[in-house]
């Protein structure tokens, strides 16, 4: 059958056309060019494209199948680009991934799939669709380390229906790159990506005070009970659970302190000991890849890309949801929260800014509570 | 080597096995067999290349195996440069000129880049508005002549330019490549005299294809492309006029080419130029086919670009409402058909054309493909791509109406 590929010019994508063609399928491979390489790494009169599409390029040169650059910088400079400054300057700490994936990649390469006769579109996903009995779910990827579940939480049913992820059964990277090897593809060895795509430097700070210059600007780093501890140079560089870039205010009392709010409109960061959290979190565009259910949902969710899953109880209230952790937690305003039933995503939704302040939890009586894992960077992860 | 961390590689098969039970599925348009293999393509995409005329093949074949840089004092250097100053004189005369006032450049743009350079010297430099990227790129600074929906230029506005202004050099294609819009070079040779002005003209899709002699149309330079004619890639030419034949180099190098183009000539590939621009005569034979699919994408509610202006035989522009470039170029191509669109930036991507933006086509500039026949294309080439067109546009229209809801 004819299966449309999303290659983005890495090993996974690359592997995953490779073993489809190997399979006998009609594989066209597809790659959206997302934004201008040369403007995004600086560099005037440089190519817009990157290595990434030229590596792609050549790995469906390699296979011999038909392979094309498709223009997305429209949209994705709309949904993807302006709602991660955005999202930035109102004290949230966005997943841009998650919006390309639901605003951009999936929409548009599915449309293009169909409009080419195609009947399936596969991405390099580390991710497993599962067909129930009520038709396709979306699980965890078998290996837990590569597993991109919480990025998908997005994907509706119907664009479920129509994908592939071959990779989703891999047991490790390492099995995807001896694929790749023994498909003698160009990119076997290639490393993986790790920075925001748009923002090569890694300094996606300097990009969101480009386009928001009011989120670069400086202000105080204050205590749950409003004492000023320091000063910062911009909420944009802070993401809830972050300690480092705290300078005075990293010690309060001789106590350790992390962000735990972002106050965008008095331009304040928010510390708190790593023990503060939240029981209740309030989450926004809720999608459910199951029947959305009348009461509350015990399941498991997830706040952020890498942690362990926390029990909860989610009450849906239309495209919203109120998810009552068991035990509190920091939930960073603008990441997922993906509900999980064992393996299988039931449904996730955006940490919406109305989630109750999140400090004052030690006093309510949950002290000594053993801190839950916490991201070490800024709060974005790649996919 | 790579999966040698004791992770243990199995890989389900499951799902690499779905063709079971689509194997019926295979649309009616695609040109996939069932054993996935392609037929071969129908090039309908003149414009980009030339197909290679048998003759220039004959010719390059025939130079390759001869040794000797034209430059060389003994034998060998006598064959290599009789073999260079012949094609020399039979472009030349193909295109009103003589042979003295012909530059031998590696293509078009490098002709239209060596013309601007030259010729705009202490010049205000005009340009068309769609004129392509290597006069573009070679003149980031001029101005802009606008044109009118069909591509055709504003000689009032040319007019007007030139009488109140320095000193200039305007460049004006003769015939534009993703339209085919022919200009009105041989007025605006007139205005330009008037004024003092030089006129470049752009000749590279127009040669072969319609009458060009720089003589009778009385500019100062045309630009000329091996490949747009039935020759090999790589070889181009730049053909003055008497007067202003003294150009200076771009590239001095070893002052091949009267020291106006540096470099050792590829005697090859202009053996095979040469003998393109022989044979290629006017493309009449073509406008009844272009006519043809014209009449067919009007049925599909496509719109002309251009239409209205005198136009190349073998080229037509055709913007179908909503439905954007590059999925037709994707769906054509998957079908089996060569067909381009705008403006490819060398990532592949198809970006919206300048050339009908300029035309004031709005959201159509990124909605329009070009189909463009080449010499050798057959009645059955031609009938088959009216096929294909039609279940393309079935195919991509519906979905307006579902995206519009």
């Amino acid at each position: 059958m004819r299966i449309v590929v999303a290659m983005s010019g890495g090993v996974d994508s690359s592997t995953v056309a490779g073993l489809l063609h190997e399979a006998g399928h009609d594989v066209v491979g597809i790659t959206l060019q997302l934004y201008d390489h040369g403007a995004a790494t600086g560099k005037k009169g440089a190519c817009c494209a990157g290595q990434d599409i030229h590596d792609a390029r050549r790995v469906a040169d390699h296979l011999g199948i038909p392979h094309y650059v498709v223009d997305a910088e429209a949209r994705f400079s709309r949904t993807v680009i302006g709602a991660f400054a955005n999202s930035y300057a109102q004290g949230e700490t966005p997943v841009p991934c998650v919006q390309c994936n639901m605003g951009v990649k999936f929409p548009d390469l599915l449309a293009l799939a169909r409009d080419l006769g195609a009947e399936r579109l596969a991405t390099g996903h580390y991710v497993r669709r599962v067909d129930g009995p009520d038709g396709p779910e979306l699980h965890r990827a078998a290996d837990p380390a590569r597993d991109q579940s919480w990025f998908l939480f997005g994907t509706t049913r119907q664009q479920l229906a129509f994908s592939l992820f071959p990779l989703g059964e891999m047991p490790c990277k390492d099995a995807v790159r001896a694929e790749a090897a023994r498909l003698g593809l160009p990119v076997a060895e290639k490393a993986d990506s790790q920075d925001i795509c748009f923002v090569p430097s890694g300094n996606y700070a300097d990009l969101v005070s480009r386009v928001r210059p009011d989120a670069a600007e400086p202000g105080e780093i204050v205590s749950g009970d409003g004492r000023v501890l320091g000063r910062h140079d911009g909420i944009a560089r802070f993401t809830v659970g972050q300690g480092k870039r705290l300078g005075t205010a990293a010690s309060d009392h001789g106590q350790k302190q992390v962000v735990v709010a972002l106050d965008a409109g008095r331009r304040r960061v928010v510390v708190g000991p790593r023990t503060t959290g939240s029981r209740v979190v309030a989450v926004r565009d809720v999608n459910w890849l199951v029947p959305s259910p009348g009461e509350a949902l015990r399941c498991e969710v997830k706040l952020r890309a890498r942690e362990q899953p926390h029990p909860a109880s989610v009450h849906a209230a239309g495209n919203r949801a109120e998810v009552r952790l068991d035990l509190p937690a920091l939930a960073a305003p603008g990441q997922a929260c993906v509900f999980y039933g064992g393996a299988r995503v039931l449904g996730g939704g955006f940490i919406d800014r109305q989630t109750d302040a999140a400090v004052g939890v030690d006093a309510s009586g949950v002290a000594g509570l053993s801190p839950r894992p916490l991201p070490a960077g800024g709060g974005v992860a790649q996919r | 080597m790579l999966a040698g961390r004791g992770c243990k590689t199995i890989y389900p098969v499951a799902f690499l096995q779905l063709s079971v039970g689509f194997s019926s599925c295979i649309p009616p348009w695609s040109r996939f067999g069932r054993t996935g293999l392609r037929q071969p393509m129908i090039y309908l995409d003149a414009n980009a290349s030339e197909v290679l005329r048998p003759e220039a093949r004959a010719a390059m074949l025939d130079a390759l195996d001869r040794d000797g840089n034209p430059a060389s004092v003994h034998g060998s250097g006598r064959a290599a440069r009789k073999l260079l100053e012949d094609a020399r004189e039979a472009i030349a005369s193909r295109f009103g000129g003589r042979s003295a006032d012909l530059v031998f450049t590696s293509g078009g743009t490098e002709a239209d880049a060596l013309a601007v350079h030259a010729l705009g010297a202490g010049r205000r430099v005009v340009i068309g508005a769609t004129e392509h990227d290597a006069i573009r790129a070679s003149a980031p600074d001029a101005a802009v002549l606008p044109v009118d929906m069909a591509g055709v230029a504003d000689l009032a506005e040319l007019e007007r330019l030139l009488a109140g202004g320095p000193p200039s050099l305007v460049c004006l294609m003769l015939a534009n490549n993703e339209t085919g819009t022919v200009q009105p070079v041989a007025e605006a040779a007139v205005l330009c005299r008037k004024h003092g002005a030089l006129l470049h003209v752009d000749a590279v899709q127009a040669a072969g294809r319609l009458p060009v002699s720089l003589a009778a149309m009385g500019v100062h330079a045309i630009a000329l492309s091996s490949h747009k004619l039935g020759g090999p890639a790589g070889a181009g030419a730049l053909l003055l006029a008497p007067d202003v034949a003294s150009i200076a180099p771009l590239m001095r190098g070893g002052g091949q080419e009267r020291g106006r183009r540096g470099g050792t000539p590829s005697v090859a590939a202009i053996a095979g130029f040469a003998a393109a621009a022989r044979c290629a005569t006017e493309a009449d034979r073509l406008a009844p086919l272009r006519d043809a699919i014209e009449h067919a994408a009007l049925a599909e509610d496509a719109i002309v670009c251009g239409a209205g202006a005198m136009r190349l035989p073998n080229t037509t522009c055709l913007a179908l409402p909503g439905v954007r470039a590059d999925a037709q170029v994707i769906a054509l191509d998957l079908a089996g058909f060569a067909v381009s669109a705008g403006a490819a930036c060398s990532s592949g991507k198809i970006g919206a054309s300048h050339v009908l933006a300029a035309m004031g086509l709005g959201a159509l500039a990124g909605q329009a493909i070009r189909v463009s026949l080449p010499w050798n294309v057959t009645e059955r080439d031609v009938a088959a791509f009216i096929a294909a067109y039609r279940d393309m546009a079935a195919r991509l229209r519906p979905r307006l109406a579902s995206d519009a809801a």
